[in-house]
């Protein structure tokens, strides 16, 4: 196209101007005013996410993570949850392997009441029993729900298997046993340990000047721990690759999930690794494993691969879900992608539009408030620096052929892969086949 | 791409519509070309990106008995390319302008979009115009499609007892109208499907006067206008459409059951679905009425449903409850309940004919019907936020009968509702007679035969 953008031209402009604000009591929150939309987001993380979960007791972060607006300070969960729904004030909570990430939105006049929510559920959440017992209830259920879920069920086989022994390879939401054995001491007690004010970033967006958001940031952080009490994680890389585990289950199609090593998001590959991946696996509907998975062969309808970098450990990931007889002929032709790009590299013209997408595409990510604020969140946790947003284009163009050739050369290696299949699929030799997790009522069957 | 979106998909609910509130929302224009093509024009200067939507008002309850699937099967085949544009050029296109891109099919609507920096709408909007005529197909792109397709059914419904009892209440809640079949369409119809099929009904429904144009973002109408005439303003009307009538519903009287039980089925759940008016077949404010009783029995977990089961009496993990309001005829209202380890299917039921009694006796208290306004006027602001969930809102309400004016008065209609219509709706559509109970159950694995 001759209307293609100039190579990083183009910035967020919208968010390229982060203030970092310092408060009195020396904390720092990431702000991008915005005054346009009567609408503010702000996010905060804290590192330490499931891999903190103690052994024989999976799921407690996830646990302690949905209590926190069950109730907290003096307000049960009931009144609580009445308080944020009379001014439609949004705030959730969730966790990954890496964080507990609280998210809020709110109309700007609602701004302090907000505030005092979310501060009372990070510093004072009540754990009451019925609490308790009803988000344990619903976690169980969520697990016995997916046990036999085939996509579910090839992630938790895929990360159990790749990282024996290493917090990676619990299940994050735990398993119905693990969530049995927990009390509320447990739950008090990781609360005490990961919510604190030595692990948390945050990012704002809206109408708030940042005097008022350095004032809300102290309070909240306030009633806060000084310093988190985080287990070492150690940094490993993903095991089995080589080798295929057969999960049977009676389904028509097989869901596969493949994975190796990648790199982590502060190795120096980074940036090409992702723009090869990208023309392997990635988001638009033109890379290689659409094209022919896909397209030519119509194997599967979603065929994809990214990078997934933890913070103790980088993955390459893929997946695809094919008709039980095709399941071999769609692993042997991805592998022999993975072999041609590792072998040949790009050619010139994939990599000039792969990168013309990656730049031109990057101003979508920051095109609603709670992008932005997720955003100006994950920067900081990656330590990537608040002139990232506005470096990142030019270091996506400078990205030279010998970089990308060096880059899918150690990304993909050989070709080897770990690959999970969850179903009946043929032309797999040499796989281990496993039982799928029996489908009775008993107590363990959601853990893998 | 060209995901097929089931009934009372988030994002597409009136629950979501936006309208002026008290902050005033972007002003929106709208204009029709001569060759009958609606256009729309959202303004969002914040970023300088647009989002670049055409609607075509056709989905799967406009196609022919039979031939199930076949508006979605379209969709993805939308993508193969025309006469100029050889198939995957306008994906490479976008890619290379880096944008995204994708498409959806629903039971009233197909819609594409695409999502670009504002120097390069009238790249896209040169594609779409010219795929809305230049459609060309070939069995060397048809067959491996079709493939797909069935691969997406399988990932979507085959592996989920869940998705198949889904199927299972609409078959059995439309008893007449083609709401009761799919949006991806039937297996067995899937696999009979060709090209034939896919040109005739392109023929039939994509015209400009059976389409809407939206163009959310940075840019204003004057351009959106010279833009449109430029390009899609040169397509022929290729067809006229009539009206869409489709078979009409009985009134409904028998209360049905229908269980789906598979031993892959690991956590049993519940599910009552009702005949409801839609926002284009309802009278009066019975459908503003019915978002607000769906927020109040079941939008959260301070509504009644989840308090009663999940909090009160501890027997459910979960519950809540769903309008689609967004139809061209008459829709669904629907409560579903999971039980919590050891719970019955039955006792959750009970308790979810105690809380519609309930409401049908006495309404909701002021207080209550306050949060929920609250909460449904918020998220009409809330939208504003994101100019593709705009977008969306105006395409899904258009194509369903609505008009401009419907979204932007939404909020003050909302506001508007009394108790006694609440409690009017809850009575004349919670009625057994108008429903379909569904029940997901485990079973024991098939033995192997003696």
């Amino acid at each position: 196209m001759s209307a293609a953008p100039t190579l990083a031209a183009q910035t967020p402009a919208r968010a390229t101007d982060i203030q970092r604000v310092k408060t009195p009591g020396g904390a720092e929150a990431w702000l991008v005013e915005e005054n346009t939309v009567p609408v503010i987001s702000v996010e905060i993380a804290f590192r330490g996410g499931a891999a903190q979960d103690p052994e024989g007791k999976a799921g407690l972060v996830s646990l302690m993570t949905t209590l926190l607006d069950e109730g907290a300070g003096d307000m049960p969960a009931d009144v609580f949850q009445e308080t944020l729904e009379e001014k439609a004030i949004e705030l959730s909570f969730s966790s990954n392997r890496d964080a507990v990430t609280a998210s809020l939105r709110t109309l700007p006049e609602n701004l302090d009441e907000a505030f005092r929510l979310l501060t009372e559920a990070l510093a004072s959440p009540r754990f009451d029993e019925d609490a308790v017992e009803r988000m344990c209830g619903q976690l169980s259920a969520q697990l016995r729900r997916d046990a036999l879920d085939p996509d579910d069920l090839a992630g938790r086989v895929f990360f159990a298997e790749a990282f024996p022994g290493h917090p990676y390879g619990r299940p994050t939401r735990g398993a119905i046993d693990s969530l049995e054995s927990i009390s509320r001491a447990d739950l008090v007690s990781v609360h005490r340990k990961v919510i604190a004010r030595d692990n948390v970033v945050i990012g704002a967006v809206g109408a708030i000047q940042p005097e008022r958001l350095a004032t809300l940031v102290d309070h909240l952080l306030a009633g806060l721990p000084e310093t988190a009490e985080l287990v070492t994680v150690p940094t490993v890389a993903p095991q089995g690759v080589g080798s295929t585990v057969v999960v049977t289950l009676d389904v028509p199609q097989s869901s596969i999930v493949f994975g190796r090593p990648g790199p982590l998001r502060n190795d120096e590959s980074f940036i090409p690794a992702y723009v090869v991946n990208h023309i392997l696996g990635g988001g638009s509907f033109s890379s290689r494993l659409f094209t022919e998975v896909r397209e030519k062969r119509g194997l599967a309808y979603s065929v994809y691969s990214y990078l997934s970098p933890y913070d103790h450990s980088g993955l390459l990931l893929g997946g695809v879900a094919t008709r039980n007889d095709r399941a071999g002929q769609s692993i042997d032709l991805i592998r022999s992608e993975i072999v041609r790009i590792a072998d040949e590299g790009p050619t010139s013209k994939e990599l000039e539009s792969a990168k013309k997408f990656l730049i031109g595409s990057y101003a979508l990510r920051f095109d609603t408030s709670a992008k932005i604020a997720n955003q100006l969140v994950q920067l900081q946790l990656d330590h990537l620096g608040a002139d990232y947003i506005s470096k990142r284009n030019s270091m996506v163009a400078a990205v030279t052929e010998a970089e990308i050739r060096a880059a899918a050369k150690s990304l993909f290696g050989e070709g080897d892969l770990f690959v999970v299949a969850v179903g009946k699929p043929t032309g797999l030799p040499g796989a281990v086949v496993r039982a799928a997790p029996g489908a009775g009522g008993s107590k363990a069957d959601a853990a893998v | 791409m060209a995901e097929a979106t089931p009934a009372g998909a988030p994002g597409l609910k009136p629950a979501e519509i936006v309208g002026t509130g008290r902050s005033a929302g972007p002003e929106v224009t709208t204009f029709t070309l001569a060759n009958g093509l609606q256009v729309v024009v959202i303004p969002d200067r914040r970023a300088p990106v647009v989002t670049h939507m055409i609607w075509y008002k056709v989905g799967s309850a406009d196609e022919s008995r039979g031939e199930s699937g076949i508006a979605h099967f379209l969709e993805h085949l939308m993508f193969k390319g025309t006469e100029k544009n050889p198939a995957g050029a306008f994906s490479h296109a976008v890619a290379e302008l880096g944008g995204q891109e994708n498409a959806f099919t629903s039971y009233d609507y197909t819609s594409y979009f695409q999502r670009v920096a504002r120097e390069h709408l009238k790249t896209v909007m040169a594609f779409e115009a010219d795929r809305m005529e230049g459609l060309q197909l070939t069995d060397d792109v048809v067959d491996p499609e079709r493939d797909v397709i069935l691969e997406e059914r399988r990932s979507r419904v085959e592996g989920d007892p869940g998705a198949q009892l889904g199927e299972a209440v609409a078959a059995a809640l439309f008893v007449n109208h083609p709401y009761g079949a799919p949006i991806i369409g039937w297996e067995h119809e899937i696999e009979k499907l060709d090209r034939r099929h896919a040109i005739a009904f392109y023929d039939r429904f994509y015209t400009p006067n059976n389409a809407i144009l939206v163009v959310a973002g940075d840019v204003g109408a004057d351009e959106v206008r010279a833009l449109a005439e430029e390009t899609y303003g040169k397509v022929a009307r290729r067809a006229e459409t009539g009206a869409r009538l489709r078979p009409r519903e009985p009134e409904p009287r028998a209360a049905r059951r229908v269980q789906l039980s598979d031993p892959r089925v690991t956590q049993p759940s519940i599910q009552r679905n009702y005949l409801a008016p839609s926002y284009e077949t309802a009278e009066g404010d019975r459908a503003y009425a019915l978002d607000l009783l769906s927020q109040i029995m079941g939008g959260g977990t301070t509504a009644r449903v989840y308090r009663a089961l999940v909090v009160d009496k501890a027997i459910a993990a979960n519950a809540g409850a769903w309008y689609h309001g967004d139809a061209l005829d008459d829709g669904r209202f629907a409560i579903y309940a999971v039980p919590r380890d050891g719970r019955a299917l039955i006792e959750l039921e009970a308790a979810i004919d105690e809380e519609i009694a309930k409401i049908a006796a006495d309404g909701p208290t002021a207080s209550e019907l306050e949060r929920a306004k609250t909460r449904l006027v918020a998220d009409t602001i809330y939208a504003q936020d994101s100019q593709a969930t705009l977008a969306r809102i105006y395409g899904a309400s258009l194509a369903t009968g609505g008009t401009i004016e419907d979204v932007r008065e939404w909020p003050s209609r909302i506001r508007a509702v009394s108790a006694e219509s609440v409690r009017d709706a809850a009575r004349e559509v919670l009625d057994k007679r108008r429903s379909v109970t569904g029940e997901l159950v485990a079973a024991p694995a098939a033995a192997s035969r003696p």
